[in-house]
């Protein structure tokens, strides 16, 4: 399988992971996931609408044999909350003998209005969902200090937010994810970091991964472009075109001009004085 | 017997099993997972596990999500 992603046991040929929120339709979201040829897609447990028997369930618009699952535990902001909720995903998923059982999107929340991760929180429900045996992403600030230590917790992949949650500000502090990927591929250069949260638009994913991030996760800023088929299409290139160039080795930066055609051999016109 | 299903109270037979609460509220048991009391409920144990007077039940399926 060529530069494909992996993330624990999991292989994804597709470096972009997809949410399945906030779209119109879900004739949409299908054709929207579709275009963006991703492998993994998140969804997020919810109590079932017991009024609305006939209400349409998102699972009658995925083929669940195509798509790996990724369940979050978005909503949740306790340990404890999250815990239960990533308990209650894989029961469902097992259900449906999707892949995805075995694995979560661990989201523990601080507040409603930043959707900042609780780092305290985060971290103790990543050592009891480890412990209880599952493979945990884990959605994180970019800070590299608590990225550490969730990977020594045993996280399956750390993914710092590139801003926050539906922000679309894109990636604020490159730094910061450019130490990140320094901490957790030390002596492992494998040990996949993903970015979650913040892309806006396609060059967002193209700068995210020409940092040397394995992969990105989005959902709004296709979910809500003016035209979501279209960004779907934009995202599949971008990710694929800042993979290529993170993979090709990109220039320097200078602050002076270097020239790209050869000094030598320039047509030289006389030099006439005086004659304006 | 009264049982608290997602919060609302809700009445039915005695000795209903959660497969049976399933039916009766016309729910897809592939798309869910059931809470009972806490603990998971595992769907192979549905059709014999009997509900008691007080129960507090989550049904949980999947939605769209980031």
């Amino acid at each position: 399988m060529p530069d494909s992603l992996q993330i624990g046991t999991h292989t994804l040929r597709s470096r972009l992971i997809v949410g399945t929120g906030k779209y119109a339709t879900y004739a949409q979201m299908g054709e929207a996931l579709a275009r963006t040829e991703c492998d993994c897609i998140t969804v997020a447990v919810r109590r079932e609408r017991l009024i609305d028997s006939q209400g349409k369930n998102l699972l009658d618009f995925i083929d669940t044999a195509k798509y790996t699952l990724l369940p979050n535990t978005a909503g949740c902001f306790s340990a404890e909350d999250a815990v239960r909720v990533a308990r209650l995903g894989r029961e469902i998923l097992l259900g449906l003998e999707n892949p995805g059982a075995d694995w979560v999107k661990l989201e523990c929340l601080a507040d409603k209005r930043t959707l900042l991760p609780d780092p305290v929180e985060t971290l103790i429900a990543t050592e009891q969902l480890v412990a209880d045996g599952f493979q945990v992403l884990v959605y994180t600030t970019d800070d590299p200090v608590i990225a550490k230590r969730l990977k020594n917790a045993g996280a399956t992949s750390v993914m710092p937010a590139g801003s926050p949650i539906g922000s679309g500000q894109g990636i604020l502090n490159a730094n910061n994810i450019r130490i990140c990927l320094e901490y957790l591929k030390e002596d492992d250069p494998t040990y996949p970091v993903i970015v979650d949260a913040g892309v806006g638009a396609a060059s967002d994913v193209a700068a995210a991964m020409e940092l040397g991030v394995d992969g990105v996760l989005l959902n709004t800023a296709i979910a809500h472009a003016e035209d979501p088929l279209l960004m779907a299409d934009a995202m599949r290139h971008a990710c694929l075109a800042g993979r290529q160039s993170y993979l090709a080795g990109r220039i320097p930066k200078r602050l002076y001009a270097t020239a790209s055609s050869p000094d030598e051999g320039v047509v030289k016109l006389k030099k006439v004085i005086g004659n304006r | 017997m009264h049982l608290r299903v997602n919060g609302e109270l809700r009445e039915v037979p005695a000795g209903c099993t959660v497969a049976q609460l399933l039916e009766l509220l016309e729910i897809r048991v592939r798309h869910v997972a059931v809470e009972r009391n806490g603990l998971i409920a595992p769907r192979a144990t549905h059709a014999e596990l009997e509900l008691a007077e007080g129960d507090e039940l989550e049904v949980v399926t999947l939605v769209g999500g980031g």
